[in-house]
């Protein structure tokens, strides 16, 4: 079985591009990727890309060979669609596909066209994620599943939104000197707590913006990177995905998430790591609440204590175990089908140097990505480990 | 849906049933329950599944004020949206009847189909008991 190496990746922006096509922002990420990799465009075997909403904001199916084609390649294309964690899922048959041996090199990525649909229109568009027939026509909006979620927690566990105003304080802080966040600005726990109402508790601050952008990743098999040189010191060498309920309601827990709980576990083992083995995570923070689960499923907090750890700074730059320190989809910006490769585009950086933020994890030789779709009713989580 | 004269089969059916009190779910062999269109359990595999009535009133186990909505809820908003337990099975639904400052957890309601103020589509309600 061969190792999976990252050979180089790339990303646009993230922000507010209205005017730009999904196949002109992949393709920027695409020269960007292949740049940092050395890898000649003609040795690529694959495409598989990640993109959740293309038929609402741009009238377009059939993502794979345009990409493709947008990418310059003449490989077999196929677009990947689970919400929210579309190209996580990508990146996990891209990992199969190189340790099983049929292909050495595969371009994974994704892009979302958003802004174009104005904010109602995007918030129709995101809440397709949702059961359309038991929670979208009763007015279930997607900020209002994470509100349902984090109202629950609060229940259950206790905390309250100035907590939760603590974790986008944090992402924001981390997004400061990462030039492709779509917010390059610091908040205070007052804008939070005192920011329009969205579907309460939460806020304007506690939700990730909406945006444009494209990530994309040149992944290889060790065998090709030794074969040709690369400078490829970053492996992902654990992949596991996780499944629930579609509707919030029909789930066992409304404050936890096991579908991300199972992936990780898998990850862990594939990996031959454990949950304390891990020194930073990119985690899908699409509202303040999901840090929270999320650090909660990956087993890095125990449950029920997630709601602390920005405030009392063990996920902050200098706390024990950083978390999102690309400034998360919160501060990064979130387009949809491009986050879970551009959360392994931010960890490979961080881990191998290049990012403005490494020198928080400068012994860090262990990542977690975690990418969730809808109200995770799916979840992808990979490991990446750094050769030191 | 796509057009207007085309229903939802299984669904609609049940919007039907709950405006006349009869709400219900389905029910497999094991006691597990779930919600129409539905031919499987989810939780086991099962396909001979019962109608079984749900209870009168449910408990609200989670809620959210929405004050950014959807286009089709635009004049809807803001409004409250719940979860809520109804026997075996949990229902999400728009809290109608009450004032958005009342709308809490352990509330007692019972479903009322109610209609969109935006789209005058049926939408499944809960009111306070």
């Amino acid at each position: 079985m061969s190792d999976v190496r990252v050979a180089g990746s790339g990303l646009t922006a993230f922000g507010h591009s209205p005017e730009r096509t999904s196949r002109d922002l992949f393709a920027e990420a695409t020269v960007t990727a292949f740049e940092e990799s050395d890898v000649p465009r003609s040795d690529v075997d694959a495409l598989l890309y990640g993109n959740f909403m293309g038929e609402l904001s741009e009238h377009q199916g059939h993502h794979g060979p345009l990409m493709a084609e947008a990418a310059g390649i003449q490989a077999p294309a196929t677009r990947y669609e689970s919400a929210c964690a579309s190209s996580g899922a990508a990146v996990r048959d891209a990992v199969f596909r190189i340790r099983n041996g049929e292909d050495n090199v595969v371009l994974v990525g994704g892009a979302e066209r958003m802004t174009n649909l104005g904010t109602a229109g995007a918030t129709e568009a995101l809440a397709i994620a949702a059961d359309d027939l038991w929670e979208v026509r009763a007015g279930m909006t997607f900020p209002g599943a994470y509100a349902l979620m984090a109202q629950a927690y609060f229940d259950e566990y206790g905390g309250e939104h100035e907590d939760l105003a603590h974790v986008a304080m944090k992402n924001h802080e981390n997004a400061l000197t990462n030039e492709k966040a779509q917010y390059q600005s610091a908040i205070e726990i007052e804008d939070v707590l005192e920011a329009p109402p969205v579907s309460e508790p939460l806020g304007l601050y506690d939700s990730c913006p909406i945006s444009d952008g494209a990530a994309a990743a040149v992944l290889v098999s060790e065998e090709y990177a030794e074969e040709h040189d690369l400078d490829a010191p970053v492996s992902i060498s654990g992949t596991g995905q996780g499944g629930d309920r579609m509707a919030l309601h029909d789930r066992e827990y409304l404050a936890r998430s096991p579908a991300a709980r199972e992936a990780g576990e898998e990850a862990y083992a594939d990996a031959g790591i454990d949950a304390a083995d891990v020194d930073v995570a990119e985690v899908h923070d699409c509202f303040t609440i999901a840090e929270v689960l999320a650090i909660e499923a990956l087993d890095l907090e125990p449950v029920g204590e997630g709601i602390s750890a920005a405030r009392d700074g063990r996920t902050t730059a200098d706390g024990e175990t950083p978390i999102n320190l690309s400034g998360g989809l919160k501060a990064k910006g979130h387009p949809v089908g491009a986050t879970g490769v551009s959360q392994i585009a931010e960890l490979s950086d961080l881990l191998s140097g290049d990012h403005p933020n490494s020198e928080f994890v400068s012994d860090a030789a262990t990542g977690v990505a975690h990418n969730a779709g809808g109200t995770v009713a799916s979840a992808t989580v990979h490991v990446l480990e750094v050769d030191r | 849906m796509s057009d207007d004269d085309v229903q939802d089969a299984g669904f609609d059916e049940w919007l039907d049933a709950a405006e006349d009190d009869a709400a219900y779910c389905l029910e497999c062999p094991e006691g597990h329950a779930s919600l129409p269109p539905r031919r499987v359990c989810p939780d086991c595999g099962a396909t001979d599944l019962e109608e079984t009535v749900l209870p009168d009133s449910g408990e609200i186990q989670t809620f959210t004020v929405t004050h950014v909505p959807t286009p089709a809820f635009e004049e809807d908003a803001p409004y409250a949206t719940a979860v809520a337990a109804f026997g075996p099975v949990r229902l999400t639904g728009q809290v109608v009847g009450a004032d958005l400052e009342t709308v809490e957890t352990g509330l007692e309601v019972e479903l009322e189909i109610t209609v969109s103020e935006t789209t005058g589509e049926r939408i499944l309600g809960f009111s306070p008991v």
